[in-house]
């Protein structure tokens, strides 16, 4: 079923398997879609937007839609990068995010994002909820006021019998992401440290660890988000 | 408790699928779902306690502590605040001594908000022990408590005779009012149940399909798919298993026809889901009806178990050998999302009913990821009317890109709130006319709920119709002594808000910061930029998943859009630029945090 199909992006015409969705076909080609809620091998979920691209006119996440042959789609248009300016800065007002003292910072996803954006301040008011940081479990601090609600970790991590040590809880803005009182007690220190690599932002910190990397030689310190897959067309092409 | 909970998990097989069954009947023979339930039910499914209480703590009507005896939950709606909700509320409140959100000392009542409940033809009204008291005042709440604090049963606590029609059947006792108000082909008394179905089984399934192209009927859900073309491409696929969900989870405020439907003609819709098996070859139906139309429960079993005995469901319906087919009926659990397609899946599967992405379809992946059809009660019900006069026939009603007629659930401002089966093309000027509003007296009309659109007498000239005013069916009539940025637009964004089922970001923020404007220019510290800012911050939600997002701000749009003299109105004319930040109210806070005297 597997086929080679042609598509297009911003004009630029790329190979792509229909097995893909648009948002790996687009790294393949060099192409830089920017992404929160996606992480390799993890089934997808479209839930941050932010990968919102137009196909042929209509707005549809990357992540989650499948390519097929002679798909146009628009990417890095004015009206795309507003939206995925907004929806930064939205995650941004949404939670606390006080970047200095945060321990992912430099390998946020969340943050490299904002620096991309150029992001200097959010148009939006801050909401300054008051939300808790969990530190009941033996391996892993849980940081309410960091948590975009990814789903990440809900969707990768689960114990040896498939059960997921992650879950949302409640719905509208009053949702959130916990864990489970007994699984979070059993995490290997393999599985705790997944959890924290799984986490774009510094919402899931493995305890007693910190700052082996300093700051200012974190991944998106020395480029920004994206730069790597960009880097590719010019090997590639 | 254990061995309750235990019964229950057996009944259902320790299937996984099944955990809304398995929290409904749980939630109803415990009054709440407590830790033990929890973890039990997570050890015999193999979950974990956090991936139950996932499900649990999304829909509304489970709770993790008591609910009291008797759980009063009190519809919010616009029209419930509209007809007196307001003293309601507070009568209840008084005589019970508690507040919205608690229950009693000694366990008797809790009391608690819920959104459209869709009664809005008899409003205010109240969910208690799934019965529904309607037409509330402060007299009648003081009787209610009275009998709440006799211990009397539910049922013994009506003092009005049962509604009109099956309400006042055996298996319903309820004295909720059906308001049939016009009656047209698919409302027809005279319908005998069966006849489409001996109509079918002397055809080919394409040829089923084939009529219903031919009467170019669209979905009336509220999206307008045709249903001819969702049938064909579920016929197409092949597949070891095919379904067909009846949604009936009339969820927008403002709707109930599908109630009506549901109490009046339980077997035209079964029928319809029969016809629509046969035309794509799914073998088993799916009805699921939201938590708030429980009291049809007994009445609606009973009826599948009638149908059944007269092999209109079961094996080799009708006599043609291989025509399988049955229905079970899945209930919600407090959840507008759920009325989303995909997202009444994913909770027929017993998970949170979260929209999925699409595509794929459901038509390609619904079900256990099986090709299934999801049709909206009317548009099943209209199905077996065409199949039974023609799609030609079906043609001479309504107007040529929307055929056929369309049932409204009409409320608000008006002598006869109900519900009236009109042919498509009515303009509002007419429908106002014929519920008894005087025109003159009529300030706005919200057409297709909150997700549709306001409009103003300028507007009245404009017909229903995929064409022109595309809906659900769902008209809420304001009067000009209505406030309608507070009553209306304000609660609809927070109807919204409440109702998101929080995983796509957009959806999930840009509505809190779009009601926290409005609220400002409510209060007065308003400028003319945040009627900008709303406009354009509100494009954002087009980039959400689904339906309910990308129409969260319309209330608000709409407004703007045909009611701007209102806000501007409000704003202040000498500022360009205000915080909104409240000296006051934030002094009080952090008075109230540190336990001092504010001094202001
Ligand atoms: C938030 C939301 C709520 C919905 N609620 C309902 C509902 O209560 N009943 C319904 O039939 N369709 C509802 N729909 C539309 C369904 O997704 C779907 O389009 C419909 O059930 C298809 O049936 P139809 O083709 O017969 O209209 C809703 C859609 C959204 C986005
Ligand atoms: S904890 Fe991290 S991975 Fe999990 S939902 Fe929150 S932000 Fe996403
Ligand atoms: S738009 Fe809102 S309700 Fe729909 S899937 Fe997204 S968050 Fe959920």
């Amino acid at each position: 079923m597997n086929k080679v199909v042609k598509i297009d992006i911003d004009g630029l015409e790329c190979i792509a398997n229909s097995d893909q969705y648009i948002i790996e076909a687009a790294r393949e080609n060099g192409i830089y879609i920017p992404t929160l809620c996606n992480y390799p091998g993890v089934k997808p979920k479209g839930g941050c937007r932010i990968c919102t691209v137009r196909v042929n006119g209509k707005q549809m996440t990357a992540c989650t839609t499948p390519v097929s042959d002679g798909m146009r789609i628009e990417n890095n248009t004015e009206e795309l990068i507003n939206l995925r300016k907004s929806i930064v800065e939205l995650l941004l007002v949404e939670g606390n995010h006080f970047c200095p003292s945060c321990e992912k910072s430099g390998n946020c996803e969340l943050q490299a994002l904002a620096y991309r954006f150029g992001i200097m301040a959010p148009r939006f008011p801050y909401l300054f909820p008051v939300r808790k940081v969990d530190a009941s479990h033996p391996k892993i601090i849980k940081d309410q006021n960091r948590c975009i609600l990814c789903k990440r970790c809900i969707r990768a991590i689960t114990d040896e019998k498939g059960r997921s040590v992650f879950a949302y809880r409640r719905r509208s803005s009053r949702v959130e992401v916990v864990v489970d009182s007994k699984l979070g007690k059993q995490l290997t220190d393999e599985l705790a440290q997944k959890a924290m690599d799984v986490c774009p932002v510094g919402s899931i910190l493995v305890k007693e660890k910190g700052f082996i990397t300093p700051i200012g030689e974190r991944k998106y310190d020395k480029n920004p988000i994206g730069s790597d897959i960009e880097n590719i067309t010019i090997t590639k092409r | 408790m254990k061995n309750t909970i235990t019964k229950t998990i057996a009944k259902y097989h320790k299937d996984k699928t099944r955990l809304m069954d398995i929290l409904i009947d749980t939630q109803e023979e415990l009054g709440y779902i407590p830790k033990e339930a929890i973890s039990q039910i997570a050890e015999d499914l193999h979950m974990s306690e956090v991936d139950v209480e996932q499900t649990i703590s999304f829909y509304h009507f489970f709770s993790f502590q008591p609910t009291g005896k008797y759980s009063i939950y009190l519809n919010n709606s616009v029209v419930a605040v509209m007809m007196g909700r307001k003293e309601v509320a507070s009568t209840f409140e008084q005589e019970l001594g508690i507040k919205f959100g608690q229950v009693t000392a000694d366990g008797l009542a809790g009391l608690f908000e819920t959104s459209c409940i869709g009664m809005n033809d008899q409003e205010p009204a109240a969910i208690i022990n799934n019965m529904v008291f309607t037409r509330l005042t402060p007299f009648r709440v003081k009787e209610i408590v009275r009998d709440i604090k006799e211990g009397k049963p539910v049922v013994d606590m009506f003092r009005a005779s049962f509604g009109d029609g099956k309400n006042a059947s055996e298996l319903i006792r309820s004295v909720v009012s059906n308001n049939i108000r016009k009656i047209g082909p698919v409302l027809d008394p005279f319908y005998k149940p069966g006849e489409a179905i001996k109509k079918i089984i002397k055809m080919k399934p394409e040829e089923v399909i084939e009529e219903i192209k031919r009467s170019s009927i669209r979905g009336r859900g509220g999206a307008g798919f045709p249903t001819g073309l969702k049938w064909e491409f579920c016929r197409k696929i092949e597949a070891d298993k095919k379904y067909i969900f009846c949604n009936a989870d009339e969820g927008e405020p403002g709707t109930f026809k599908d109630r009506v439907i549901l109490t009046e003609l339980p077997r035209l819709i079964m029928e319809g889901m029969v016809v629509a098996g046969y035309a794509v070859g799914a073998t088993e139906g799916i009805l699921y009806i939201r938590f708030e139309y429980k009291y049809l429960e007994r009445y609606l079993e009973n009826i599948l178990q009638k149908a059944r005995e007269k092999n209109y469901l079961g094996k080799d319906i009708g006599g043609k050998k291989g025509f399988n087919f049955d229905i079970r009926i899945q209930f919600g659990a407090g959840a507008y999302v759920c009325g989303e397609e995909s997202a009444l899946i994913e909770s027929a599967e017993g998970k949170r009913g979260e929209p999925r992405d699409r595509p794929p379809f459901p038509v390609r992946r619904g079900y256990f990821d099986m090709p299934t059809v999801v049709n909206n009660v009317e548009t099943l019900c209209s199905a077996v009317k065409v199949i039974l006069n023609g799609g030609e026939w079906y043609k001479s009603f309504g107007t040529t890109e929307s055929t056929g007629t369309k049932l409204l659930s009409i409320s608000g401002d008006c002598r006869f709130p109900g519900v009236y089966e009109v042919d498509w093309g009515f303009s509002i000027n007419d429908m106002l006319e014929m519920v008894g509003a005087v025109n003159s007296e009529v300030q706005a009309v919200q057409v297709g709920g909150p997700s549709g659109a306001l409009i103003g007498p300028n507007e009245f000239n404009r017909i229903l119709g995929y064409e022109d005013l595309a809906t659900g069916g769902s008209l809420i009539i304001f009067g000009k002594h209505r406030d309608l940025l507070t009553d209306v637009v304000l609660n609809f964004t927070e109807f919204f808000i409440e109702e998101s089922c929080g995983s796509c970001s957009t959806c999930r923020i840009v509505p809190t910061i779009l009601m926290k404007k409005l609220k400002k220019i409510l209060n007065a510290r308003g400028v003319a930029q945040d009627i900008e800012d709303m406009t354009e911050w509100g494009k954002i939600l087009r980039a959400s998943r689904c339906g309910l997002g990308q129409t969260a701000a319309n209330p608000i749009l709409s407004s703007i859009k045909n009611f701007r003299h209102l806000y501007e109105e409000k704003v202040q004319k000498n500022k360009t630029f205000d915080s909104g930040f409240d000296l006051n109210a934030a002094v009080l806070e952090s008075c109230e945090a540190t336990n001092r005297i504010p001094n202001i």
